[in-house]
């Protein structure tokens, strides 16, 4: 047998400096047209028309650079992170770093795409308007709900238009101020519980039993006249798919609730299982994650908010129709919570998840689900072989489309921490992330291999897994001060929670190191 | 699909029917679906999911997509004076070549071992920008300029105490939308009246509404109509008298030749990066900011990702990580700062790029083209009989309200008739702003040639003098 190779890795270090360390005076990045003769002669330096008190009379301190050495500059930066395009990005569970195709991003660079402004007249932008519609349209297929917004900016802003149209319903019915809670599990994304308690609620928090599934017990006393509704993912952050959930939403819904399913872990689960059965009232999508576009270090991003018949009244305008000829914008919807953000949304987020879901079609989304359901279960297996790791919960069951596991054997056997091991594992190119907070389950880890990487790579990041816990048992010094490969070494983290210390900007550092440029 | 065929899509490796059965072997199991033996019967969905037929061709998916594309027309080939918190200025070609860079593009939530780039170009974002906008905290960016503003108003709520936030009554529609949301129904909204003829805000009505119970006052540097509030340290002055926060949007694309808001008073300033470098996308190029002064309890409520500079175990080397995760929801969920997740950090990275080519003085000599083509195109456009632009009697900046009102003829009717010209009229504000009667909002920029105007001028006047509007359609 073939033993899975081991890659010397080392990242790029090019020891780049901050930017403005490589000021140059009289440097320049890049020259502006001016304004023409005839301009200047009819306006003058146009800058007279300010009032003394506005005029800035001193250049903002910012850098003189040629033009190639800023290039340069941010294309060694670029060398020095890690994208799914070059790691086998596994282990960033919650977050589905499948791949985006690249065809894609042709697409999207067109000037149909990049030149669009939002408030151009509808005749104008009947191709994006189509797409947006479309795109709606395929998310109401894949979910059971009736109408899509796709305004929201990522899956927190989508997450806080289902708190505001639970609570816009609530107020309809005069029962706004009586309904203060929202729950949540402990499991669910911490956006869950975060953004509807910045929309004023209270929340409930179910935590696991001791299959790791929320604890029907607990909810069913958390609910009462004072629930307003329900924020919770399915399958959960640990990988298990949540078998009653029905009786979940049954009993919210006895209570006089909405139920909001958070559908940032729905990779697994595309085409096999819907909102709608599961009698949930919201939901949404990332399509930046479920569906390809990729994350841009960080967005931008599209959180696609869909709801059943009786909500849509609710959505954030406006939401684009079809009168059978031409596409439009609707914004009579009379009980709409407003806007969520400027204009109609992310469109190139937008256009790639349209694209990438005409790509593959019913049968192909199916098979994405499914391909990433075996991976996963296929890490599952080798990682229960390793020693020190442990999958809590759901013992001898299958997972969806990650699991949450734990190093806290590891841990006790050699004082080796997750975010030690993280660190050695950049040293293999590789990305291990911990959870999210609070750490339910000890010394966490969670993987979450989607359909993109083949069983080849798998098996190379479980081998340096696998080495980098041989060292742990053997070497452990050598993981303790790892990285050694990475771009930088072991990072000072005590001055970042410090005010006196701690520095968000450049110049906040000069000032604070009195270094004077 | 396609399995049974033998091929494998593209995207999905493993679908490969060798190594999938190898896999499956390994697991245990025969069968993909034994997997989901957690999801009961009744919540499975039965059948196919109701979508087109695929499109598994790279090259047809391509020609589909064109296709559909190909029924936009946009601001390249059509000569466009939209704005209103969207705008069209040059993207330099460094900015696309960093931001379709797979790292930066695919990256996501490495640890600042793998994504050391990543950390560093967003905290050198975060530092032009300080220098921009002349403050020492800058955030990793939020969603767009609706959600800083709303960010920064709850903020201002928490570091004061207090629940009720006085905002100019001329901020944009779209953004006074998203701030209702956000607010309620923990902060309370209220309006303040504009001067008509200055467009400033009316300081004897911000000085009756003021009162204890006062977060913040929130204005807009230019505002949404494209007039500069040059009274801004009044304004500061009274928020301050008061126990409240000056909170001041700004668009720092003017901030090479307008002094940023913190010279004025501004203890929290907020706007949007699309301009720095960011294509329109129909909206999709929206990033927002938000900045305060270097002090505890402001640093402490914001809900953003700050990303700081630190040491490392090696001397001399630079290492980066959050600051002060902990107030995130990251860290303490519903007791978080509000709650943070994916933004628009990319943007945030190309408005790095664009701003360390830009320099001090391209960022001025941009401002000072901009100030000098649009006055031109106000003074030109207010020789068409009929026309005034600006509506209000202050300084602009890049925007300013044309007031069509004398020519009888609505907004609605004038852009209908310029896009036959192939060109894209200013937005309409009859609607939005009825006091306003029929006025449209202009934006011209750098990109804006003396001969675009003047076609724009030209265009206008036969459009309004001549035939091209129909009687039937001329305000009564």
């Amino acid at each position: 047998m073939k033993t899975t190779r081991l890659r010397k890795f080392h990242q790029a270090k090019w020891d780049e400096p901050i930017i403005f360390e490589l000021t140059k005076k009289g440097e320049r990045g890049l020259l502006i047209s001016e304004a023409e003769k005839e301009i200047k002669e009819s306006i003058g330096d146009g800058i007279s028309a300010l009032p003394d008190n506005m005029k800035r009379k001193e250049a903002p301190g910012l850098p003189e650079i040629s033009q190639m050495r800023v290039l340069k500059h941010y294309l060694r930066l670029s060398q020095q992170c890690l994208g799914a395009d070059l790691n086998v990005d596994i282990g960033q569970g919650t977050c589905t770093m499948k791949y985006s195709p690249k065809i894609n991003e042709i697409l999207i660079r067109s000037p149909k795409v990049t030149e669009l402004h939002p408030l151009q007249d509808e005749s104008t932008v009947q191709g994006a308007l189509e797409i947006i519609y479309k795109l709606d349209t395929f998310l109401r297929e894949i979910s059971g709900l009736s109408q899509f917004s796709l305004q929201p900016g990522g899956g927190s802003s989508a997450i806080f238009a289902m708190a505001s149209i639970i609570r816009a319903y609530h107020e309809a019915n005069g029962e706004a101020e009586q309904r203060d809670e929202i729950i949540t599990t402990i499991f669910s994304h911490p956006s869950d519980a975060a953004a509807a308690a910045s929309k004023g609620y209270r929340i409930s928090t179910i935590f696991q039993d001791k299959d790791g599934l929320p604890d029907v017990e607990a909810l069913k006393n958390a609910v009462s006249n004072k629930t307003a509704g329900l924020l919770i993912t399915n399958p959960e952050d640990t990988g298990i798919f949540n078998p009653i959930i029905t009786e979940f939403t049954r009993i919210i819904h006895d209570a006089g609730g909405l139920c909001g399913y958070d559908q940032a872990n729905a990779n697994g689960i595309l085409g096999i299982t819907r909102a709608k059965e599961a009698d949930f009232d919201l939901c949404f999508f990332n399509l930046h994650k479920t569906f390809s576009s990729p994350h841009g270090c960080g967005g931008p991003a599209v959180g696609a908010l869909g709801v059943t018949e009786r909500l849509i009244n609710y959505l954030p305008v406006p939401i684009v129709g079809f009168d059978g000829e031409k596409y439009f914008l609707n914004y009579n919807l009379p009980r709409s919570i407003g806007k969520v953000r400027g204009f109609l949304g992310v469109f190139p987020v937008i256009l790639r998840a349209y694209a990438w879901i005409m790509s593959l079609g019913a049968l192909g989304l199916k098979e994405a689900a499914s391909i990433a359901v075996l991976n996963n279960n296929y890490i599952l297996n080798k990682v229960k072989q390793i020693h020190g790791a442990s999958a809590p919960y759901a013992k001898g069951r299958h997972r969806i489309e990650q699991v949450r596991y734990s190093w806290e054997k590891l841990t006790e056997e050699t004082g080796i921490s997750t975010e030690e091991i993280s660190c050695r594992m950049a040293d293999f190119g590789f990305h291990l992330w911990s959870s999210h907070h609070p750490f339910i389950v000890p010394q966490p880890f969670t993987i979450e291999p989607t359909e993109s990487y083949s069983k080849d790579e798998i098996d190379e990041y479980i081998s340096a897994l696998n080495e980098v816990v041989k060292e742990a048992y053997q070497n452990p010094e050598k993981v303790k001060n790892s990285p050694h490969n990475s771009v930088v070494h072991k990072i000072d983290n005590s001055t970042l929670d410090n005010p006196e210390k701690w520095a968000i900007t450049w110049r906040a550092y000069l000032k604070k190191n009195k270094i004077k440029e | 699909m396609n399995t049974k065929k033998g091929s494998a899509h593209p995207y999905i490796p493993n679908s490969a029917p060798e190594v999938k059965a190898k896999m499956l072997k390994e697991i245990g199991v025969d069968d993909i679906d034994e997997l989901y033996s957690d999801i009961p019967e009744t919540l499975k969905f039965k059948g196919n999911i109701n979508l087109p037929q695929a499109l598994p061709s790279e090259y047809a998916l391509k020609r589909h997509v064109e296709e559909i594309l190909s029924k936009n027309q946009n601001c390249e080939d059509n000569l466009s004076f939209l704005g209103g918190g969207c705008w069209q200025h040059y993207v330099p070609a460094i900015c696309d070549e960093i931001n379709q860079r797979s790292e930066f593009l695919t990256a996501y939530g490495g640890e600042p071992y793998e994504d050391h780039g990543r950390f560093q170009a967003l905290f050198e974002y975060e530092s032009l920008m300080a220098e921009l906008l002349d403050m020492d905290v800058v955030n990793v960016p939020t969603y767009d300029w609706c959600q800083a503003a709303s960010t920064s108003i709850r903020m201002a709520c928490r570091i004061t105490g207090r629940n009720e936030i006085l905002i100019s009554d001329t901020v944009s529609p779209d953004r006074l939308l998203v701030i209702n949301n956000y607010c309620r129904p923990i902060v309370n909204i209220k309006t303040l009246k504009h001067c008509p003829k200055t467009g400033a805000i009316d300081l004897n009505d911000l000085k009756s509404k003021i009162s204890p119970r006062t977060a913040g006052v929130y204005f807009e540097n230019p505002s949404y109509m494209g007039f500069l509030e040059s009274q801004g340290n009044a304004l500061s002055d009274i928020a301050h008298e008061n126990g409240a926060l000056s909170i001041v949007g700004v668009d720092p694309i003017s901030l090479g030749i307008i002094v940023p808001p913190n010279y004025y008073g501004a203890d929290i300033v907020c706007g949007d990066i699309q301009g720095l470098g960011v294509h329109m996308n129909y909206g999709g190029g929206l990033a927002g900011f938000i900045a305060t002064h270097d002090e505890e309890k402001f640093v402490m409520e914001y809900p953003s990702r700050l990303f700081g500079i630190t040491k490392t175990a090696v001397e001399g080397e630079y290492g980066f990580g959050d600051v002060a995760y902990d107030r995130t929801s990251f860290g303490l969920r519903e007791k978080g700062k509000e709650f943070i997740g994916t933004c628009s950090a990319l943007w945030g990275i190309t408005a790095g790029v664009y701003l360390s080519l830009m320099g001090p003085e391209g960022i001025q000599k941009l401002g000072k083209t901009i100030m000098q083509k649009s006055q031109y195109a106000m003074k030109k456009i207010s020789e068409i009989k009929g026309v005034k632009a600006p509506l209000f009697n202050a300084p602009h900046f890049k925007e300013f309200i044309v007031d069509f009102n004398d020519t009888k003829v609505p907004v609605k009717e004038i852009n209908k008739s310029l896009l036959k010209h192939a060109i894209f009229g200013g937005k309409d504000l009859s609607d939005d702003f009825p006091q306003l009667g029929n006025c449209a909002l202009y934006c011209v920029t750098e990109i804006h040639t003396k001969k675009e105007i003047d076609r724009l001028v030209q265009v206008l006047s036969d459009v309004l003098n001549r035939k091209e509007i129909k009687k039937r359609m001329i305000l009564k």
